[in-house]
């Protein structure tokens, strides 16, 4: 068992990694690239709303959902849950923890739209994982992401100093072909494990 | 009306702005989480292409009617609710006529859901505008949104599996250039698109 989950998590943090097999959540790694500050300070803020969001929709889609045969609208509950669970972090967090808050309260909202969390939830009920398998590919995929997310951001800040880059290409553009590059890199684990 | 008028008309302008000059994936580089993700054969690329310009249809239709009803506080849990109903007939539709397409790509059609093209559009343009213009805007967002697809698809089927849409096109001897079919090669193939039309459309570098 307990090997079975260390193998999910390696796989979720590099065979599948989320970014660059699965190609998720590239709307924010376009924007929050530039930086390695920024590109980590939302990496920590996503860790902490898919784990949270993988711990609430888990049990609401196998306890609520199922028994009641509505499993059609799991897309509709699931986008409502991470929603609420977004404000609701922020508004705690506002209230108790305002270092925290101001150390990543700027990127919780953006979070909503970043299609890993929603992504984590479906591959969750897709590959019909226990409880326990879910929190951990759920923090596993999201440390993928903020691992994918601070290379590419540090590779790109490095670029920027030295790099004299085409002008159609600066910007998106660059930042795809290094996460093409990474993702190449990332082949190389494919075959460690196997999920 | 004489031409210089119809160039001026706001509704060309929209169809314009979404076909070219705001090009959804190239020069506001939304979107592209399912762009590379289900770029990687023509048929594929179609059904998601043609699954969001539904979704963005339907949404133009139903945010423009209700602009003025949805309070400002609540509105993007609305556009949330809206859109993943849509996705939901999408999903189902796929479901029961594609089992194929379907089954290929599998979770990425719930992820039409969080698509920031939708939501873009629905928060900068549908919430202010009218009916036609907004229905206008998403017909050209969509079109403009699938062509970039299938064209991403073409090239990476092509080299990827030697076919189009299955049929097989390349010589038999071609060796299939499996890693443009994968992960890295949507990177690569959609940088150089977005380098391509960057420079022909001299977007400036923000």
């Amino acid at each position: 068992m307990t090997i079975n989950l260390l193998m999910i998590f390696i796989a979720a943090v590099l065979t599948q990694n989320i970014a660059l097999t699965y190609l998720l959540g590239m709307c924010p790694f376009i924007s929050l690239s530039k930086s390695l500050r920024t590109a980590s300070g939302m990496g920590f803020a996503v860790i902490f709303v898919i784990t949270l969001t993988a711990l609430i929709n888990w049990p609401i889609y196998n306890y609520i959902l199922v028994p009641l045969h509505s499993e059609l609208i799991y897309y509709i509950v699931f986008i409502i849950v991470i929603a609420g669970t977004v404000q609701l972090v922020e508004m705690i967090m506002e209230k108790f923890f305002p270092v925290l808050q101001a150390a990543f309260g700027i990127f919780l909202p953006l979070i909503t739209v970043n299609c890993t969390v929603l992504a984590v939830s479906l591959f969750m009920v897709i590959r019909d994982y226990t409880y326990l398998q879910s929190v951990v590919f759920a923090f596993g995929a999201s440390v993928g992401w903020i691992l994918a997310i601070v290379i590419v951001a540090a590779i790109n800040e490095k670029l920027a100093l030295v790099g004299d880059i085409p002008k159609g290409m600066r910007g998106p553009g660059i930042v795809m072909t290094i996460a093409g590059i990474l993702s190449l890199a990332f082949l190389g684990f494919a075959g460690m494990v196997n999920v | 009306m004489a031409l210089a008028e119809i160039k001026q008309s706001k509704s060309l302008q929209i169809v314009l702005d979404g076909i070219w000059r705001d090009h959804p994936v190239s020069s506001m580089v939304l979107g592209i989480c399912s762009a590379l993700a289900v770029s990687n054969t023509v048929a594929n690329a179609i059904a998601m292409g043609a699954g969001v310009a539904f979704v963005l249809v339907a949404t133009a239709i139903l945010i423009s009617g209700l602009r003025n009803i949805i309070p400002r506080r609540v509105r993007m849990i609305t556009y949330m609710i809206v859109i993943a109903s849509f996705v939901i007939i999408v999903d189902r539709f796929l479901k029961a006529y594609f089992p194929d397409i379907s089954e290929s790509i599998g979770p990425y059609v719930g992820l039409i859901i969080t698509n920031c093209i939708i939501m873009g559009r629905a928060e900068a343009f549908y919430s202010q505008n009218n009916m036609f213009h907004s229905v206008l805007d998403s017909l050209s967002n969509g079109f403009s949104y699938t062509y970039t697809l299938v064209a991403i698809a073409i090239v990476r089927e092509l080299l990827g599996f030697g076919t189009l849409l299955g049929f097989q096109v390349m010589p038999e001897a071609f060796p299939k250039w499996v890693v443009i079919s994968m992960a890295p090669g949507a990177f690569f193939v959609l940088s150089l698109f977005i380098w391509l039309t960057r420079t022909l459309a001299k977007v400036e570098s923000d």
